[in-house]
Formats: C-alpha cells, structure tokens, sequence
C-alpha cells in the first residue's frame, strides 16, 4: 500500500491528468495509401476460399478479382458472353458437346503455366468434392461417375465438355461463368492433397487462382488483403492491394468513409446513404442484383391453400408505400420471380394495396372474417420493417398476423422443414441465366416429404406438375428468344396462382470516396471487379 | 492442529484442483447441451441454404451430428482433453487458433479498460465516501447513474462521432491503421507489445490512438461499478471503531483515509475489480462491433448465430478459466490483505 500522504487535491489532479492524456490528439492522420484501396465490408459470411466450395457472397466477390473461368458475363450487357480463359467456344450440332480453345501462354500467380490439363482439373475437382455448388456442373449430367469421361483435354489447350442432354446453349454457357467453373491450380493444388482431399482443407484459406488480384490473406471477421497478381494475362491492376475491413455496422462504416480511413462503405443502411447525399467528398453507385425479396405461404396449412386467399395476399401489400420508405435506395418493388437483367424477365407490376379485392375474395374462400396465422422473420432490417407494414394491411381485411422473429439461421431451419406458416425471405441467382430462379421457385418435381430435391416451391409444399414441365422444357430450348418467350409465360402464370407473394429485387449500393473511379458493383458478387478501380 | 503444514497444503491443493475440474465439465456440459438445444441446423451453416440434401446429409454426418448426444459430448470431451478443440466451421481455421488470434483483442482492451476504471474508480469512490453527500458525492454518483444506463453501444457511436470524427483527436475503428497492418509480425497479438518489441513507434502509435477510445469507453462502465462499490466499503470502514480512535490519536485525515480505511475496504473490492476484469475479458460484444474489434466477443457471438459449436465450446471453456483463474487469484490476494484469513485452520 503507498506510504505517501496522498491528498484529496492530489487524488484530482490525477484524475485530471490522466483524462487529458487520453485526450491528446493521437491520431496521425494518414489518408489510405494511393495504390491501397480500403473497402468496409461486413463479410462474416465468409467460410471458404476455395472456389469449389466458397458460396457466399462475400466469397463471391474474392473468387471474381482471383479466380479466371473459361468465360465471363459482360455486366454492362448480362446477355453477352466475353472471354476470359477461353479465346473461343462452340457447341456440336447435336447441342451435346462444347469445344473451349484456351488463350496461349496462359499462367498463374505461382508461376505455373496455365493449361487444359488445369481445367480438367478443376471441373473434376469441383463435381467429386461435391460441395454446395457442385450442383451448378452436376446438373449437365457431370456426375461423380461421368464426369471424367465428360470432361477431357482434347489438346494441350483445348478442352471439351459432353453434357447429357441438348441443354440451351446460354444455359451451359452461363453456368460456366459461375465461381464453381474458376480454374485452380492443378500442380499447386495437388501438392497440397491431403489424404485424397483434393487439397480442400488447404485451399479453405489459401490461394491458387491466375486473376488480376491474388489472395493474400482472409483473417475472418478481420481483414481480407488482396494483391496485384503480376502473371495476369490481361490489364493489370491499377491498385497493388485491395483491403477489405470487416465492419458489421452501417454507423461505422459511415464514419470511417467521411474519415477517409476507407474508400469504399458497402454496407450502409438507407437513412445513412440518405444522410451521406450531402457530402460532396462522397458519391453512390446502385446495380439491381439477382436478388429477389418475397414472402410464401406454406401450402401445408388449409387456410392458406386456397387459390382466393393466395390471390388475396397479393392485393394485401401497401407496395408503393414499401418502396417509397422502406427500401429506399437499396430496393425496387418487383413482382416476378425472375430478377430484371436476366433472359425473359417480366417487369409486369398488376397488384397494389386493395383491400376490397382481397376482402371479396376471402369472402369466397369462406372467410369473410379473415383468420390467424404466424410469419418466421429474420429479425433484421428492412425485413422486419417490410413485415410490420404487412401486419398492418392484412388486419384491414381481418387477416391476424403473429411474428415471430429469429435469428437467420434459426428461420431457414424451419423453412427447410416445412413448418411455417408464412415465410419472409429472399433468394439471390447462383448463376446468371433464368434457370437458376426458375428451377427454385416453379418447379418442384417430387412433393413428398423425403423428395430428393427441396427447391422453394417444394419448401412451401406447392405441388406443380404442369409447371415443373413447362420449366424443363426452357431449359433445354436452343432458340434464345423462344427461351425468353417461354419464360415469360411461366412468369404469367406464376403471378396468378404461386404461393409466392414477390415484393422486391435488391438494389446494391456502395458509397465511395470522390477520388475513387472505375468502380461498378456487378449485377452478382463475382462481376464486381476491384482490379479495375484506381485512385487519384 | 495434529497435521503437518505439507499435508495441508496438499489437501488444500487437491481441494482445488478436483474444484476446477468439476467447474470447467460443468461449464462444457451445460454449454455443449444448450448448443444443441437451439434449433439451428450446424450443416447449414457450413453448406449454406442452396446445398442439395445430399450435401448437408454428409456434412451431418462429417460433424457426427448423426451419433447420439451422449456419444457426440463424451467424444468432445475427450478430444478437448487432448487440447483439441476441432476446427471452426466458419473460418475453417483450428478453433485454438482463432482463439489465439482473438483473446489477444479482447485482452489488450479489457486490461487498459480495467487500469482505467480501477485506476480512477478507486479514487473517485474514495472521494464520494470522504465528502459523503457533498458535491463530490453527488458529481461521482450522476457519473456512476450514466454508466450504469447509458447504452454502451449509443455511447461507444457518440464517442467516435465526437472525438474521432468530428475532433480527430483519435482513429476510428479497428485495431491499427491499414498502413501498419503488415509492418511488424504479431507474436504476442497483443498490438502495443508487438509493435514495441519490433521498435515500430509508428505503428505503436496507430495501435495506440485505436485502442483509447474502446478503452476507455469500458473503463468508464467499470468505473462506474467500482466508484459505487468504493464508496459503499469506505463508508462501512469510515463510521468504524478503529477509524474513531485512529482520529482520537490525531492522525491526520489523509493517513485515516488512505492507510486505514481504505486498506481494509481493500479486501471486498479486489474481487470486485477481478470480477469486473473477467466481465471485459468475456469480450464486450457491443463494444467490439461498433468499435470494429476482432475479438473474442464477436467471435463467440457470431459463433453461436451460426450453431458453429467447436468455437462457442473453445470460446467458453478460455472465458470460464479465465474467470476461475482471476477468482482463484482474488482469493490469494485476499489472504495477502487480510490477516484474519490467514492460516486459521
């Protein structure tokens, strides 16, 4: 214990002290390096890096600025295919057998040469790890026991793919723009093969890819550090290193972009971005993304079956409400299935809010007095605010809705059972081509219980035989307009009778720093490319 | 009495060490069980919502999700045993690893955290005791009445308004400036050490004006906790006998407060400072997302949204023996403090 005759006064200027201390200015003002870009994003939904496995958007965006395909959708026109890999591509006259010739002097950020041995690889690898997006390759008939013998190299820089049945074109095509279809680095890889793994656990958190950027490191919920990739084939990057901070606040994000301690904030909420328009340092850029907001009412439950109250919730959403307010900026009402940009979809808007519709419409249902019924909600926004507007108009046509709120996961549990009532979600395209949303939400091949495949129509118990035919059939349509034609039919359809209540397609937006350019978020996460942004 | 001192010690030993066991399975039971009881899928979080059934059949499978829970715990005990916590599902790293790199976050912060409340908390209680219902005793408590109530996720976003956006008189959120994040190599984690040790004063710098603000925004709840608790222990100590005759002897005021009142309030406030210290170093989870802090908290709480059950289990076991760790050490510098709970038996 101290012997000094400590006094009162002493005791205060300690304090006193010790509170200016803390205050002295600290921070040594460092404006983020000219060739560093620094990006806020929150990207705890990471789990992998490895392109046959990593499914999440935030992976998404990594796998695009790291990893090469054969081809890459053009994002200024999402119906035009461009080279990547591939230097050109064609189909067989049976429509069975694709032919890939790979640009010369090809090579990876290791070093190693780039060939269609690597290709090869790489599909093989991705069908026999069989992960989440294995499905992506799976579905041309590139299964575990076909896929070598479907997959080959026909030369040291041409690879050619059978698939099992004539598929469109547009469709195989556009599935091999997906992050599943990067090549990987067969020679680095396999060294790394652990116990036959196809070196997954390694390629988990490292890198083997040949894009503008490599990466260098992911330290989850930490940072992400991307670097100029010097064997990329193409322009190289402007910037020597991409960082990506993990900031799961919109406020703080916020503050670190006017700061300028970041250049680019990607996930702010709308009264941020709103509060953000009068700073001139700041500007936005918005894409529509693939991703579409709806909410289903599960077949399972009597009520909810009937054809007029499927169709009364329809006129029950107060949407042009939900869209002036509630997804302000980061949202565009929408009620199709299949998000705008991609082949035949359908701008078609016929519902608003109209209760007397839906209260006759209930009437001749049998229930003229409206009933109970409870939605599984994520409790996040604007989801939770979108489900408080609808409480609030289906009480006008005597519909009682109970909320019951959870975590993300927790809600897809029950979703993925089939146990709710009502459920409020969204789903984002995992490839670019209308079959991806299609094969979801209209079409639903095996009804029962333990069906093999639960896509969201299965989810919600709606069984559809006619429309599940009519869906395969556009996905093995060779004429592109045809195909759009057929989509939009499917669209009209699903309009009228689906379970599904669409409400809205996603609006991405990034706000940034005025002395950043070349900065265009892609339609999915892996077209928005980092390595051709620079800075003044 | 009869015994010898060594057989004691060793019986007081044993004591503890069948204690700590049977505190830390406890902690692992009751966290494994309540883990399994939230109605979230595990192979979901790994395969995501898009994977085909056969998918998240396998990775039910790879988890050992299919075996029974008595099976699954006594494994994971077992493995635990071995200091194998298994990997996480989300970060794909060994979840001891994560931990490594996480706990040092949390304790960098929740130390300079506890030496400001403890450092300021102590005296400021004091004072309030001393001038009992005085201005002083009024301006401690308001302050204690504000860190008891204000949100600290409210607070923690006006501070970084005031002092580093609109001031600038500290960096923003984050452990370090993106400048530094590669300059030095993190041994410890801990950044003001590692950034020292390497001689980079720069950096340390960075590291520095990072950290004050979080800090102290957790100092200031602990102090708010411990000036009140002060206060209460030295007004006990205050209306005692001891202190009445010490004031007949003529000792000054200073002396009574500091060398005697305030050494036996001591004794009841080092658990609360130790308590205080292991409540920072749970990580605050608040504290930690709007300051963008990787530490332990988040990892814990993200862990735990995601059913990823290695690192919630791997995150609880550090933060319970962190907590049996300060209390057993509380208790030893009770015995230093207070003679009468020395060597009774």
């Amino acid at each position: 214990m101290s012997q000094l005759p400590v006094t009162r006064r002493a005791v205060v200027q300690v304090g006193a002290a010790t509170l200016l201390a803390g205050a002295l200015p600290l921070a040594a003002r460092a404006a983020t390096p000219k060739d560093t870009l620094v990006i806020a994003l929150a990207f705890d939904d990471i789990i992998s890096l490895d392109p046959a496995e990593a499914f999440e958007i935030s992976a998404g965006e990594l796998m695009g600025n790291g990893y090469e395909r054969l081809l890459r959708y053009d994002v200024n026109d999402p119906t035009k295919l461009l080279p990547d890999l591939a230097r050109s591509w064609k189909v067989s006259d049976d429509g069975k057998t694709y032919t890939f010739e790979l640009k010369p002097g090809l090579k990876f950020a290791s070093g190693n040469p780039l060939t269609a041995d690597d290709v090869v690889y790489s599909f093989q690898r991705a069908v026999l790890l069989d992960k989440t997006p294995a499905f992506i390759l799976t579905q041309f008939g590139l299964t575990k026991e076909q896929v070598k013998a479907r997959v080959k190299a026909a030369g040291p820089l041409v690879v050619t793919i059978e698939t099992d049945k004539p598929y469109a074109p547009t469709l195989v095509y556009n599935c091999l723009t997906a992050n599943v279809a990067s090549v990987v680095d067969s020679k680095l890889v396999q060294s790394k093969d652990k116990g036959g793994d196809f070196g997954s656990a390694w390629l988990k958190t490292n890198f083997a890819g040949s894009g503008p950027l490599k990466i260098r490191e992911w330290r989850a919920n930490e940072i992400v550090a991307l670097e100029r990739n010097e064997n990329y084939h193409g322009a190289k990057s402007k910037l020597a290193r991409v960082i990506y901070r993990h900031a799961k606040e919109s406020a703080t994000q916020r503050l670190l972009l006017e700061k300028g301690d970041v250049d680019i904030a990607r996930n702010l909420t709308p009264q941020d971005l709103d509060a953000l328009a009068a700073n001139k340092d700041i500007k936005t850029t918005a894409t529509p993304l693939g991703t579409v907001y709806y909410f289903s009412l599960n077949q399972k439950n009597p009520n909810l079956a009937k054809p007029e109250v499927r169709e009364a919730f329809k006129w029950l959403v107060d949407y042009d409400a939900i869209g002036a307010t509630l997804i302000k900026n980061i949202g565009v009402i929408h009620q199709n299935f299949l998000p705008m940009g991609l082949l035949g979809a359908s701008k078609d808007k016929p519902y608003k809010l109209d209760v007397a519709k839906a209260k006759a419409l209930l009437a001749k249902a049998g229930l003229p007095n409206g009933f109970k019924v409870t939605i599984d909600m994520r409790s996040i926004q604007p989801v939770q605010g979108i489900t408080e507007a609808i409480q609030q108009s289906l009480k006008k046509a005597g519909i009682e809705l109970e909320i019951l709120p959870g975590d993300g996961k927790q809600t897809l549990t029950k979703y993925r059972a089939r146990t709710h009532d009502i459920y409020i979600g969204q789903w984002g395209a995992d490839y670019w081509d209308p079959h991806t949303n299609a094969d979801t939400f209209a079409r639903n091949p095996d009804n029962k219980d333990d069906a093999k495949s639960k896509p969201l129509a299965w989810r919600n118990a709606w069984d559809i035989p006619e429309l599940t035919k009519k869906t395969d059939a556009a996905a093995i349509e060779r004429d592109a307009a045809k195909r759009a034609k057929m989509y939009e039919e499917i669209q009209a359809e699903f309009r009228k009778t689906s379970p599904f209540v669409m409400l809205y397609q996603q609006t991405e937006v990034a706000a940034y720093r005025s002395n950043v350019e070349g900065l265009k978020l892609g339609p999915t996460a892996d077209t928005t490319y980092m390595f051709l942004v620079s800075k003044k | 009495m009869g015994r010898s001192r060594p057989l004691r010690v060793l019986k007081t030993a044993a004591q503890l060490a069948i204690t700590v066991a049977l505190t830390v399975l406890g902690l692992l039971a009751v966290t494994f069980f309540i883990g399994r009881v939230i109605p979230v899928d595990p192979a979901l979080a790994i395969a995501g919502d898009r994977a085909p059934e056969h998918v998240l059949q396998r990775v039910r499978e790879e988890l050992g999700l299919d075996q029974p829970k008595s099976v699954q715990f006594v494994r994971y005990v077992g493995k635990a045993l071995q200091g194998d916590f298994g990997h996480s599902v989300l970060t794909s790293n060994p979840v001891l690893d994560d931990i490594q790199r996480s706990f040092p976050a949390t304790l960098e912060l929740a130390t300079c955290g506890i030496l400001i409340g403890a450092g300021l908390g102590v005296p400021l209680g004091v004072w309030a005791a001393v001038r009992r219902g005085g201005f002083a005793d009024h301006a401690v408590r308001v302050m204690g009445l504000v860190g008891y109530s204000v949100p600290i996720f409210w607070l923690g976003l006006m501070a970084l308004v005031l002092f580093y956006a609109k001031l600038g008189w500290v960096s923003g959120p984050g452990r370090i400036d993106v400048a530094f994040e590669y300059s030095f190599e993190r041994t410890t984690g801990l950044m003001l050490l590692d950034a020292a040790r390497a001689g980079e004063w720069e950096a340390f710098r960075s590291a520095l004006s990072h950290l004050v603000l979080p800090a102290s925004l957790l100092g200031y709840f602990s102090l708010a906790y411990i000036s009140r608790m002060t206060r209460s222990f030295m007004l006990q100590e205050l209306s005692a006998e001891y202190i009445v005759a010490a004031r007949a002897k003529g000792l000054s005021e200073a002396r009574i407060v500091w060398r005697h009142a305030l050494r036996n309030a001591m004794v009841p406030l080092v658990t609360v400072i130790a308590l205080s210290y292991a409540g920072l170093l749970e990580g605050s989870v608040l504290t930690e997302t709007v300051f963008a802090w990787p530490g332990l908290g988040l990892y814990i709480t993200n862990s735990l949204q995601n059913a990823d059950m290695n690192a919630v289990l791997g995150g609880t076991i550090v933060v319970g023996t962190v907590f049996i760790g300060l209390n057993l050490l509380s208790d030893a510098l009770y015995r230093l403090l207070d003679p009468r709970t020395r060597d009774t038996r």
